[in-house]
């Protein structure tokens, strides 16, 4: 389509203004955590790195932030396994009732946060807490795994079928046992997008609240809850500023990696 | 190894088995049996005297829910944000998509779904955080508008307004990418053919687009939906379903009513799902 000059300005303006909607907010954070006014006086007139030094030495910050590595390690390590093996059959097999698993598989994120969250919250009291589980760590991963999977599923089943069956037939035919082929022929074509789908998911992950409020027992406190806790003490407000400024600044670091390690097609399915 | 390795290979059927047992049993048992004992739950009650909940079938909650003048309030304003949240979201991604898929040179492509990805893995609370600095009483907002008070301030318009921003790369992720694998020489045999710009755009862009912004919508409209956080950071006093079944569960704690009231988020995706099934939005995810 020939777009007229004057179309193509008021594309690029758009886009230009979406821009700036988007990144305004996240750089207010980054300058208020320098900012040395206690309730952020607007415009800043006093420059400071003290926040970032008391944010360091916050014991209650710095435990939220190893409960949160904790729960998306584990978290990542099931989705991994789990979403794999979906996204094989899903692809590699023709089978009744495909359409429904793959839905399934949407559902935890299709459904809002909320709904996941009270749906095992009230399955954890009633059927764990009846087996004398209670919630803590374990109904935590438990929760995030459950939307995880969906974010490995994604990742693996593009690349399975952008590389297609040919190579693990070729290796076959050659006289390669199913091991083999998985070994040297599968697995080395899915690594980068395992590596991706795991830092994606590890993402998720550590930035979940909704679910997590519901999951996790009164010991737990990750970084996300570990934040809104703390977001009405006006006098923890310069401390959370540098925690969120931190946080955006990580948030670069998986994007960066999934785009080097599978290309622009990974970073799209956090959907 | 190996034997086990070419019997599987041998049966496929059983290799399928294998590999969809565990993660079936993990769905349907953790995620599936908790929404069915949610659902379930939704029919109990609580004692008013001792608080313990009462395993019986009873139609209290969803009468009480039907019935009471607040919950239908409640529902029909959630609804409503959800729907405006989708709506601000159409229409700020759609040029942005549009440019970015068929404007944009191939190098700033790139960089353009960067940009608008990075955001996407800042965290929830740390953007929702963001707003609220910038909509505080005598904030940024405050200060661009002429002084303390002279801007919106806490309440319904921020709630629109951060769940907006917060579902915008939702919705321009699937425009974009079903705009991209609309072919450039399609537009040009268009255009070749005759075809004014505006016809070009109703026979060849908008049959992808509906479909991508119905699956960019599911995002939008689900995950509006179902927010409580957002609304009590920016939104005051502002009541909506999420923020119901968040008090039901903590203070109140009455989760047999909390889960009545879930069910309406879920009976509205529901029918959201089925109704935007028809454009191949489901493909489009």
């Amino acid at each position: 389509m020939t777009l007229s000059p004057a179309a193509r300005w008021s594309l690029r303006i758009a886009m230009g203004l979406g821009l700036v909607f988007i990144y305004v907010p996240l750089l207010l954070v980054l300058v208020n955590s320098f900012n040395g006014d206690r309730t952020f006086a607007w415009p800043p007139d006093d420059l400071t790195t003290r926040w970032w030094a008391a944010a360091w030495a916050n014991e209650g910050a710095r435990q939220a932030l190893l409960t949160s590595v904790k729960a998306g390690l584990g978290a990542t390590a099931i989705a991994l396994v789990l979403g794999t093996m979906v996204s094989f059959a899903v692809q590699r097999f023709a089978f009744f009732g495909r359409d429904t698993v793959s839905l399934l598989i949407i559902l935890p994120i299709a459904l809002p946060g909320i709904v996941t969250g009270i749906a095992l919250d009230s399955a954890w009291r009633s059927v764990m807490g009846d087996l004398g589980i209670g919630k803590g760590m374990f109904s935590v991963i438990v929760g995030h795994a459950t939307f995880c999977v969906v974010i490995v599923y994604n990742n693996v089943l593009a690349r399975l079928r952008r590389t297609g069956t040919s190579l693990e037939d070729a290796s076959a035919d050659l006289g390669a046992s199913p091991w083999q082929t998985f070994r040297f022929i599968t697995f080395p074509m899915i690594r980068t997008a395992l590596l991706a789908g795991g830092l994606l998911a590890f993402a998720l992950s550590f930035d979940e609240i909704i679910v997590t409020t519901f999951t996790a027992g009164p010991g737990v406190t990750t970084l996300p809850i570990w934040i809104f806790n703390n977001l009405f003490r006006p006098n923890q407000a310069p401390i959370v500023n540098v925690v969120a400024a931190v946080l955006i600044v990580l948030s670069v670091i998986p994007v960066w990696l999934a785009q080097r390690l599978a290309g622009p097609e990974a970073g799209a399915s956090r959907t | 190894m190996t034997a086990l390795g070419s019997y599987l290979h041998r049966h496929p059927r059983l290799r399928l088995a294998g590999l969809l047992s565990a993660p079936l049993l993990w769905l349907v048992v953790a995620y599936l049996g908790a929404l069915a004992v949610l659902l379930v739950s939704a029919f109990w009650t609580v004692n008013g005297f001792t608080g313990e909940t009462v395993r019986e079938f009873s139609l209290a909650n969803f009468r009480t829910i039907l019935t009471e003048e607040v919950y239908r309030a409640v529902t029909l304003r959630s609804i409503g944000v959800a729907a405006a949240v989708t709506a601000i979201c159409v229409v700020v991604a759609v040029p942005m998509a549009f440019f970015m898929a068929k404007v944009a040179s191939a190098r700033s492509r790139h960089w353009l779904v960067i940009a608008i990805l990075t955001p996407l893995w800042a965290s929830y609370l740390v953007k929702a955080y963001a707003w609220r600095i910038l909509f505080a009483n005598g904030g940024p907002v405050d200060t661009l508008l002429g002084g303390p008070g002279r801007g919106p301030g806490y309440g319904l318009f921020a709630t629109v307004v951060v769940l907006s921003y917060l579902w915008l790369p939702y919705m321009i992720l699937p425009i974009y990418a079903g705009l991209e694998r609309l072919p450039d020489s399609l537009l040009e045999a268009s255009a070749d053919l005759g075809a004014r710009a505006g016809r070009t755009f109703r026979a060849i862009v908008l049959p992808i687009l509906v479909p991508a912004v119905f699956a960019g919508s599911i995002f939008t409209f689900s995950l509006s939906l179902g927010d409580y956080i957002t609304v009590q950071i920016v939104g005051g006093k502002t009541q909506l379903l999420g923020n119901v079944v968040y008090a039901n569960i903590g203070a109140a704690n009455n989760l047999p009513f909390a889960a009545a009231i879930a069910t309406i988020p879920v009976l509205v995706m529901v029918i959201y799902l089925v109704a935007v099934r028809r454009s191949g939005a489901l493909e489009q995810l």
